[in-house]
C-alpha cells in the first residue's frame, strides 16, 4: 500500500510537471499577450513603450526561458498575480474552488445515490413499466442540453413563479436557507443531466451480477431479498460503476461552465473561462493544474476503491 | 409406512410465457425417504437440474408448474415464496456445479457460511463466525480458523466446493440436493467429496438428492437411481437393480457407455443420436428416435412406467411388466 501510494503520487507529479509546460507554451502560443490587450485599451501607446512594458513583464523573452522563471517561482509558492484582478492567483482560485465543490459535490452525491437506486429498480423489475419509466427518464436526461434546462427552471421558478433566485451566490447573513435556495436550480440542473447516464449503468451492471451464479446461491440459501441485494448484488455491481464515478469524480473540481455561468455561481468552470478570454495567463494556468491534480488524485482513490471493493485486486501487483 | 420426505406427483414444468412454453418436465413420479439417497442420471436437457430448481423453489421465470411436489407433507409448488425461502437453506440445501462462480468473490467464505446461522437461526454473528469456523473443519478444511477468512479466490476448486457443502449442511437440513457437484472437479478430488458427501449423510441422516450424468458416481452415491429422457423417468428402481439389469434400452445404453479401465478399445461406445428439443418432443416414446428395439408401436404413445420387479419400473414397450 505505501510503496503503491509513493509510486501513484511520484507519477501524479511527474505528470503534472508535463502538463504545466505545455499548458504553458499554449498559452504562450496563443495569438496576442497581455500588452496587446492593454494596447487596445489605450491607442496612443507609443512603441517604445510597449518594448517596455514587454520587458517589464518578460513577455519579450523566449518561452523556455519565461516557463523555467515561472516554474522556480511556482516551486517556491509563489503562482504569481492575476492581470486581470490584480490579486494573487492563490486568493482567487480557493474560493472559486471551495464554491465548485459545493455545487458539483451536492450534485454529484444526489445523482450517485439517486443512479444506484433507479438502476437497481430498474434491474430488479426488467420489462415492467417501473423499468420503461425509469429508462424513459434516463434517456430524456441524457437527450436534454444543460443550457436548455437551466434556463428552463430559470423561467419557470425563478421568473414566473418566483420560488427561487435565479442565480448568484448567497450572502453569508442567509445562512443553509439561502444556500439551499441558491444551490436548488444548477444543482437540480445537473443531477438531471448527470444522472442517466450512471442510471443505465448502474442498472446493467446490475442486471449482470443477478444473473451470476452466487445470486443463485444466495437464494438458495434462503436469504431475504432485501439480504441478497444489499450484501451479495449491491457490491458487486458496485465494481464496474466505480470507474464512471471515478471519471465524475474528476469533474466535480473542474466545474460545471456553462451550469456555473448560467446561474452566476463563482466556480471554477466559470473563472476558468473568464481566465482564458481575458488572457490571464497566470489564473488559467494554475486554475488548469488544480484542475489535474484532482483528477489525478481522484484516480488514485478510485484505484484505492476498487481494492476495497474487490478483494481480487490487489495494489502493487503483489498477492497478499 | 410413513409419508416420504419428498414426494412428486405428476410433476410439470413449463418455462417461458404461457402459450409460448417449453414442457421441460412432462410428469414426474419419485418419492425419497428420509436418510437416502436419490440418484438422477441423464444427459444434459432431460430436466434433471430444473427437478432440483422446482424443489428449492427456484425455477427461472416466467414458469408454470403442474401435479405435486410434497416435501414433509407440504406441496411445495403452492407454497408462497415468504414460505419457501424460510424451507431454503434450514430444511433443504443445495451445492451446485461450479464452486467457482457459486461462492460472492467479494465475501470471505466464513460470512457466507455463517450468514446461514444468522438468517434461519437468528445466531448472533460473532457466535455464528466460530460455528461457520468449525463447519470448516468439518467438511475437512485444514487451518479452518485462517481459512475463514480467505476469499474465494485464494481457495481451490475442492476447497470451494468445501465451503459449499459447509454452508448447505450449516442449518442441519433435512434433504441436500447435490446437482453434479464433482463434476467441475479433478478427479482425484471428485472421490475425496463424494467420500465427504456420505460421510455427512451418514452422520446427520439427511436425504440427498444426487442429480450426475455420471452413471458410474451415482452407482457409488445412491440407494435409488431416476433415469430421466426428455422430462420424464424412463427407468425408476433400486439402484443395484437398475445397474446390475437395466430394462430401459436408454439405461442399457448409458452403462454400456462407461468406458473400462484396462481395456483399450479402438472406439468409445455412444447412444447414437442427440436428445430431443422438448419444443419437438413427439407423440410416443422419446428415445425411440435413437432405438435399435423402436419399432412403430413406440410412437403412437409415450409409454407408461410399467413395474417389471419389486420396487422397479421401466418406461418401454420392449420390457414385459412383472408377472
Amino acid at each position: 500500500m505505501g510503496r503503491f501510494l509513493s509510486f501513484r503520487l511520484l507519477g501524479a507529479a511527474v505528470v503534472l510537471l508535463a502538463k504545466s509546460f505545455v499548458i504553458f507554451a499554449l498559452i504562450g502560443l496563443m495569438p496576442g499577450d497581455p500588452i496587446d490587450l492593454m494596447i487596445n485599451a489605450n491607442p496612443e501607446t507609443t512603441p517604445e513603450q510597449m518594448a517596455h512594458l514587454r520587458a517589464i513583464y518578460g513577455v519579450d523573452q523566449s518561452i523556455w526561458l519565461r516557463y523555467v522563471h515561472w516554474l522556480t517561482d511556482a516551486l517556491g509558492g509563489d503562482f504569481g498575480f492575476s492581470r486581470i484582478q490584480h490579486r494573487p492567483v492563490l486568493d482567487i482560485v480557493i474560493p472559486a474552488l471551495g464554491n465548485t465543490l459545493i455545487l458539483t459535490g451536492v450534485a454529484f452525491v444526489i445523482s450517485t445515490v439517486l443512479a444506484i437506486t433507479l438502476g437497481t429498480l430498474a434491474a430488479l423489475r426488467r420489462g415492467s413499466w417501473v423499468d420503461r419509466t425509469i429508462n424513459l427518464f434516463a434517456f430524456a436526461g441524457i437527450s436534454v442540453p444543460s443550457f436548455w434546462l437551466g434556463l428552463l427552471f430559470i423561467y419557470v421558478f425563478a421568473v414566473k413563479l418566483g420560488w427561487l433566485p435565479a442565480g448568484g451566490m448567497p450572502r453569508p447573513e442567509q445562512g443553509w436557507r439561502g444556500m439551499a435556495a441558491h444551490l436548488a436550480l444548477p444543482v437540480a440542473t445537473l443531477v438531471i443531466v448527470e444522472v442517466g447516464g450512471l442510471t443505465r449503468y448502474a442498472r446493467s451492471a446490475m442486471i449482470e451480477v443477478l444473473g451470476q451464479d452466487f445470486i443463485r446461491t444466495a437464494r438458495a440459501k434462503g436469504l431475504t431479498n432485501q439480504r441478497m441485494l444489499l450484501r451479495h448484488a449491491l457490491r458487486n455491481a458496485l465494481i464496474p460503476v466505480l470507474t464512471l464515478i471515478a471519471l465524475q469524480l474528476g469533474g466535480l473540481f473542474s466545474g460545471a461552465a456553462l451550469t456555473e455561468a448560467m446561474f452566476a455561481w463563482r466556480g471554477m468552470g466559470r473563472l476558468i473561462l473568464e481566465a482564458i478570454l481575458g488572457n490571464d495567463y497566470n489564473l488559467a494556468l494554475v486554475c488548469l493544474l488544480f484542475v489535474t491534480a484532482t483528477i489525478l488524485l481522484a484516480n488514485i482513490l478510485a484505484d484505492i476503491a476498487y481494492t476495497w471493493l474487490d478483494p481480487r485486486i490487489s495494489l502493487g501487483g503483489r498477492r497478499k | 409406512m410413513t409419508a416420504p420426505l419428498l414426494h412428486a406427483a405428476d410433476l410439470k414444468v413449463t418455462l417461458g410465457p404461457p402459450g409460448a412454453g417449453v414442457a421441460v418436465i412432462a410428469g414426474l413420479d419419485f418419492s425419497l425417504e428420509a436418510g437416502r439417497t436419490l440418484g438422477v442420471v441423464g444427459e444434459s436437457g432431460c430436466g434433471k437440474s430444473m427437478t432440483a430448481l422446482a424443489i428449492m423453489g427456484l425455477l427461472p421465470r416466467p414458469h408454470a408448474v403442474g401435479g405435486a411436489l410434497r416435501f414433509n407433507g407440504t406441496d411445495v409448488l403452492t407454497l408462497p415464496a415468504e414460505g419457501h425461502r424460510r424451507l431454503r437453506g434450514a430444511q433443504m440445501a443445495m451445492i451446485f456445479q461450479e464452486p467457482m462462480t457459486a461462492l460472492n468473490p467479494v465475501v470471505t467464505v466464513g460470512r457466507q457460511i455463517a450468514e446461514m446461522l444468522e438468517v434461519h437461526r437468528a445466531t448472533p454473528p460473532d457466535q455464528a463466525a466460530r460455528q461457520a469456523v468449525a463447519l470448516l473443519e468439518r467438511v475437512g478444511i485444514a487451518d479452518a480458523g485462517r481459512r475463514a477468512t480467505a476469499f474465494p479466490h485464494q481457495l481451490s476448486g475442492g476447497m470451494r466446493q468445501r465451503v459449499m457443502i459447509a454452508m448447505a449442511i450449516a442449518c442441519k437440513p433435512a434433504l441436500l440436493i447435490a446437482d453434479e457437484p464433482t463434476t467441475a472437479l479433478d478427479v482425484s478430488v471428485q472421490a475425496q467429496i463424494l467420500d465427504l458427501l456420505l460421510e455427512l449423510q451418514r452422520d446427520e441422516g439427511m436425504a440427498m438428492v444426487f442429480i450426475s450424468h455420471n452413471l458410474g458416481v451415482v452407482s457409488e452415491m445412491a440407494d435409488d437411481i431416476l433415469v430421466m429422457y426428455s422430462g420424464r423417468a424412463v427407468e425408476y428402481g433400486p439402484a443395484q437393480a437398475v445397474l446390475r439389469a437395466p430394462r430401459h434400452p436408454y439405461t442399457a445404453g448409458l452403462i454400456a457407455t462407461l468406458p473400462d479401465i484396462g481395456r483399450r478399445q479402438a472406439v468409445l461406445p455412444v447412444i447414437p443420436g442427440n436428445v430431443v428439443n422438448p419444443r419437438r418432443r413427439p407423440a410416443g416414446c422419446a428415445f425411440a428416435g435413437r432405438c435399435a428395439q423402436a419399432g412403430a408401436d413406440c410412437a403412437a404413445a409415450v409409454p407408461m412406467l410399467t413395474p417389471v420387479a419389486a420396487g422397479h419400473a421401466a418406461a418401454c414397450l420392449r420390457v414385459r411388466p412383472a408377472a
